[in-house]
């Protein structure tokens, strides 16, 4: 079993001063194998705090990140699953789950963990899951009104991964999840 | 070299003197076990005389004293039983005064007299007073000393206390109480006379002696403390008045400063409390070199752990007005004190205020006096340099902040934000750091505009440049720091009214607006996401009543934002601009504001046309600007042309030919909007998808001509997978020959000689093709709607 943090669109310090102390608390350093990062952390301090959660911290581009040198995309594989992530500004419409799954053929991976909308969603499809961790500050959006906080994690186990999701609402952290199994004859 | 020999001689004295004391302690014991009372006296006072030294230091003689004590243990018993020497106590009292030197006379007298108070023949009182008075036959210091320390020792448990053994007819507690007081005068007078004994030169010799001797002096006061008879009514009329009378008049600051601590730490804080005033009363009287801020920081510790371990007693503090006789009590010392150093006087203050705090913490006005006090000793001077001095002043403008937990009451404090600007610019924006920190920490909230204004006075250091200083000379990484928190802070002012919550931001934008090119990137992000936040507030609430002026309204908000966001070029920082431009775009859009939202695009080009020259950020740049273009439902046709023609126009002029490809075919979404009401254009889509694919032809033979082999068909998967996507939307203009089509060319591409493979770019043809026979195998609409397509 395997731990992975999905999370992103922090915006920290433009649009939050910080993360919601609740999911500090939940956040221990130590528990989590990796973490994958859509991106707008978006300064320095944020990424070394997320490094002191997880050493193994992949991060993909937002566009108001500080660090520029953060890649568009970034793959990588876990056990039986290969994840992409891709902050989700470059894929037009935005939120479009069809130009989504374009993107995650393209990358050839399983699950696709992308965000810019801070709203929470986990779809399955052809090609394999989309995933978007939302916003773990609840920061403002213009694409999405009232953004909850939310992150996910996902635990990997064979070829089944259980995608937990962390939501905020009014004060109290809820949890909800999704099985998806991975079937070896989808990524031949 | 005289001092070495100076202590090798002590040591040999005080070897000699013990040598002494054995040598007659053999014959006492002797005598002692014979019963032989002529004999017991003789050695007993020859033993004795070994302490008429004047060779010793203190620390010496004490030794040579501990030995006789022992002995005269002894010898005390001795005289206890009366069987064993037939001599009664009354006339054993007259037999020791025959000894012929004085210091062993008194102590043998002395130990007689412990057994003459036992035995109850005749009231203590007379017997301690006799000995009390006798004592003044020894005038020289450390000899008087160790005998009236010794008297002191034995009589302890023989006082005239309420309930003790010796209380009687005419024996009260008042006259253990006289006993001791008399006691410690003399013991003051020798103490303090010990000054006078050496050369100006050996002071410091001297002082350090002096002190190892204090603690003989300072145990009569503990034994005052001990006498149950002594109550506050007794201590505030004779007990505390005496001992004062001793401290001021003996002059001498060693021992004034000793004694006065004494005091405070041996006496109940209930008696310091009701006697405040009269102890006050005191401090000004002291020489002028006791360093009373410390004894005064002391007592007023002291009774803030009062207040705080016992609460019911803080009625007593009103009642006395603690407060207000401190606070006077310290102005006349620092007043009288004209050359103590400001470090001192700050400390006090602090002390001070640590003591209201405890003790009055709902009492602002006198927390708020404590800093204007400060304030007035600050003034008129340079800033403080002194870093101890400093230091203090943070301690204390952080110890209300650590005391309230709560910055919107230190913002009250009409002095605080005085005494800051009394600090150097560094040390200002410490404080102004430490400010800040106790916001986030506590999660205060910021929620009026006058109070917005006192915080942003406070942490003006941080905000603008200084007199005296730039932004230059500051490290990097800590002028990041600092603004981030600036930044942080902003989220933490907020009000649910809405017009409050735009005073607020205005009253912010006049502070930041002067914050200067390296400091606007910070601040103003987090501005302009605030006013999108209560522009969507206002947006959701029921819409404007028509004619009603209502102050804060979208438009007047997105006014302001232009206005902030324009300020970024002179930074300039081009690339923020537009993204921040955009996010108002569609804010605008939401708020059904066509005009506003075209300008704010308008904005948004220019930067892109005239400001943005880096080809990567371009790239991104133009996909935002398309992104959003594709968002927005507000514009009618005219505009809704104009703005998509530019974004595609720009799309194409990207300077990779790749980027090129992929910028136009996301322009075909800005001709298909998936809405009930949305613009569904097949014929601009398919213009563009198939400009696309122009672009990515040329793209292949670049490749070829300028490294021989064809490019990865990456770009042409990428086009197929947009035709398959509007193909599924419905639109006409995509036929299935024309994705039929596509295919073929790609197949063509990949097999073509001169082509490398590519595996990323195989996997997603392979990917794709998997997804069609997945759609047609799906039966229904959508497997009729694939079927003509042949893999």
């Amino acid at each position: 079993m395997v731990l992975v943090l999905a999370l992103g669109d922090l915006h920290i310090p433009h649009r939050a001063s910080d993360l919601p102390p609740k999911f500090k608390s939940m956040l221990v350093p130590g528990k989590i194998q990796h973490i994958v990062c859509t991106g707008n952390l978006c300064i320095k301090e944020v990424h070394d705090y997320l490094k002191t959660v997880c050493p193994d911290l992949h991060i993909a581009r937002g566009e108001y990140d500080e660090e520029t040198r953060y890649p568009e995309t970034k793959t990588l594989t876990i056990g039986q699953f290969k994840l992409g992530v891709c902050h989700g500004h470059q894929v037009i419409p935005w939120g479009d789950l069809d130009s989504l799954a374009m993107l995650q053929r393209q990358l050839d991976v399983d699950i696709l963990v992308t965000g810019h909308t801070h709203q929470f969603t986990a779809y399955k499809h052809e090609a394999g899951v989309v995933i978007n961790p939302g916003s773990a500050t609840g920061s403002y959006s213009s694409i999405t009104y009232d953004v909850n906080p939310s992150f996910v994690l996902m635990d990997i186990d064979g070829l089944r991964v259980v995608v937990y999701v962390y939501e905020l609402i009014d004060g109290e952290v809820k949890v909800d999840k999704i099985d998806f199994k991975k079937t070896t004859t989808s990524n031949a | 070299m005289l001092i070495a020999n100076g202590i090798e001689d002590e040591d040999k004295w005080l070897a000699e003197g013990i040598a002494g004391i054995q040598h007659s302690a053999f014959y006492l014991h002797r005598a002692l076990d014979s019963n032989n009372l002529r004999e017991a006296l003789k050695y007993s006072a020859q033993l004795l005389s070994e302490l008429r030294t004047s060779r010793l230091s203190p620390h010496k003689y004490y030794e040579l004293y501990m030995r006789a004590f022992d002995e005269l243990r002894r010898l005390e018993m001795f005289f206890k039983d009366e069987n064993r020497h037939g001599c009664p106590v009354v006339d054993l009292y007259e037999l020791v005064q025959h000894a012929g030197n004085i210091l062993p006379r008194l102590y043998l007298l002395c130990t007689v007299g412990s057994i003459y108070i036992k035995s109850k023949e005749t009231p203590a009182k007379d017997v301690l007073k006799d000995l009390v008075e006798m004592c003044r036959g020894v005038q020289h210091p450390i000899r008087g000393l160790f005998l009236r320390s010794y008297l002191a020792q034995i009589s302890r448990d023989k006082l005239p206390d309420i309930a003790s053994d010796y209380e009687g007819e005419g024996d009260t507690f008042m006259d253990a109480v006289e006993f001791v007081l008399q006691n410690f005068a003399e013991m003051n007078k020798l103490w303090v006379r010990m000054q006078h004994q050496g050369s100006l030169r050996e002071k410091e010799k001297l002082d350090k002696e002096r002190n190892e001797l204090r603690d003989l002096v300072g145990k009569n006061l503990h034994v005052l403390s001990q006498i149950e008879g002594v109550d506050l009514d007794i201590y505030r009329d004779t007990v505390l008045p005496k001992v004062l009378e001793q401290v001021v008049n003996c002059k001498d600051e060693l021992a004034q400063y000793y004694l006065m601590d004494c005091i405070i730490q041996v006496f109940p804080d209930e008696y310091h409390l009701q006697t405040l005033e009269t102890l006050l009363g005191a401090f000004p009287q002291l020489q002028s070199a006791v360093d009373i801020k410390t004894v005064l920081s002391r007592l007023m510790e002291r009774l803030s752990n009062y207040a705080a371990s016992s609460p019911e007693v803080l009625p007593d503090f009103l009642q006395v007005e603690a407060f207000t006789k401190l606070s006077n009590a310290i102005g006349k010392v620092i007043e009288a004190q004209v050359d103590m150093p400001i470090v001192g006087a700050i400390t006090l203050y602090v002390s001070l205020l640590t003591f209201t705090l405890h003790v009055h913490p709902d009492r602002l006005d006198y927390v708020d006096q404590v800093l204007g006090a400060c304030v007035k000793k600050l003034s008129g001077k340079a800033k403080l340099q002194d870093s101890r001095a400093t230091k203090q002043v943070v301690a204390l403008l952080s110890t209300p902040l650590e005391k309230y937990n709560n910055i919107v009451t230190a913002l009250t404090l009409s002095n605080y934000p005085r005494v800051m600007d009394h600090l150097d610019a560094a040390t200002n924006k410490v404080m102004a750091i430490v400010i800040i920190q106790s916001i986030m920490k506590n999660n205060t909230c910021v929620s009026t505009s006058d109070k917005v204004e006192v915080l942003f006075e406070l942490i003006k250091g941080l905000i603008k440049d200084m007199d005296g200083t730039s932004t230059d000379e500051l490290d990097e990484e800590d002028f990041k720091e600092e603004q981030n928190s600036v930044a942080r802070l902003m989220h933490m002012l907020y009000n649910d009214d809405p017009e409050e919550m735009l005073n607020i931001m205005n009253t912010v934008w006049k502070y930041i607006m002067a914050g200067g090119s390296k400091r606007l990137p910070f601040t103003v992000p987090p501005l302009v996401f605030s006013a999108l936040k209560l522009v969507r507030r206002l947006h959701g609430q029921d819409g404007d009543v028509a004619g009603e002026e209502v102050p804060a309204t979208p438009k007047k908000i997105f006014q302001l934002l232009n206005q902030i966001i324009e300020a970024l070029s002179v930074v300039p920082a081009p690339e923020l601009a537009l993204r921040l431009y955009l996010q108002c775009a569609e804010a605008a859009n939401d708020c059904d504001l066509e005009p506003v939202t075209y300008e704010f695009f308008t904005q948004a080009f220019v930067l892109y046309e005239e400001e943005v020259a880096d080809s990567k950020a371009q790239v991104t740049a133009i996909h935002l600007i398309i992104g959003t273009l594709q968002r927005m439902n507000v514009f009618g046709v005219e505009n809704r042309d104009t703005l998509t023609h530019k974004a595609t126009g720009y799309s194409a002029k990207l300077l990779k030919k790749p980027d090129q490809c992929r910028a136009v075919y996301a322009c075909s979404h800005l001709f298909w909007v998936d809405d009930q009401d949305g613009i569904k254009d097949g014929e601009r889509v398919l213009l563009c998808l198939k400009r696309s694919l122009r672009i990515a032809n040329a793209a292949q033979q670049m490749v070829n001509v300028t490294r021989g082999s064809s490019g990865p068909v990456t770009l042409f998967v990428e086009i197929l997978n947009k035709y398959l996507y509007f193909f599924e939307k419905g639109s006409p203009q995509i036929t299935t020959a024309a994705i039929q089509g596509l295919i073929e060319l790609i197949k063509t591409e990949m097999q073509s000689d001169s082509s490398t493979s590519n595996p990323a770019s195989d996997a997603f043809f392979a990917s794709t093709l998997r997804y069609i026979q997945f759609q047609k195998q799906k039966g229904g609409a959508m497997g009729e709607k694939y079927d003509p397509i042949k893999l």
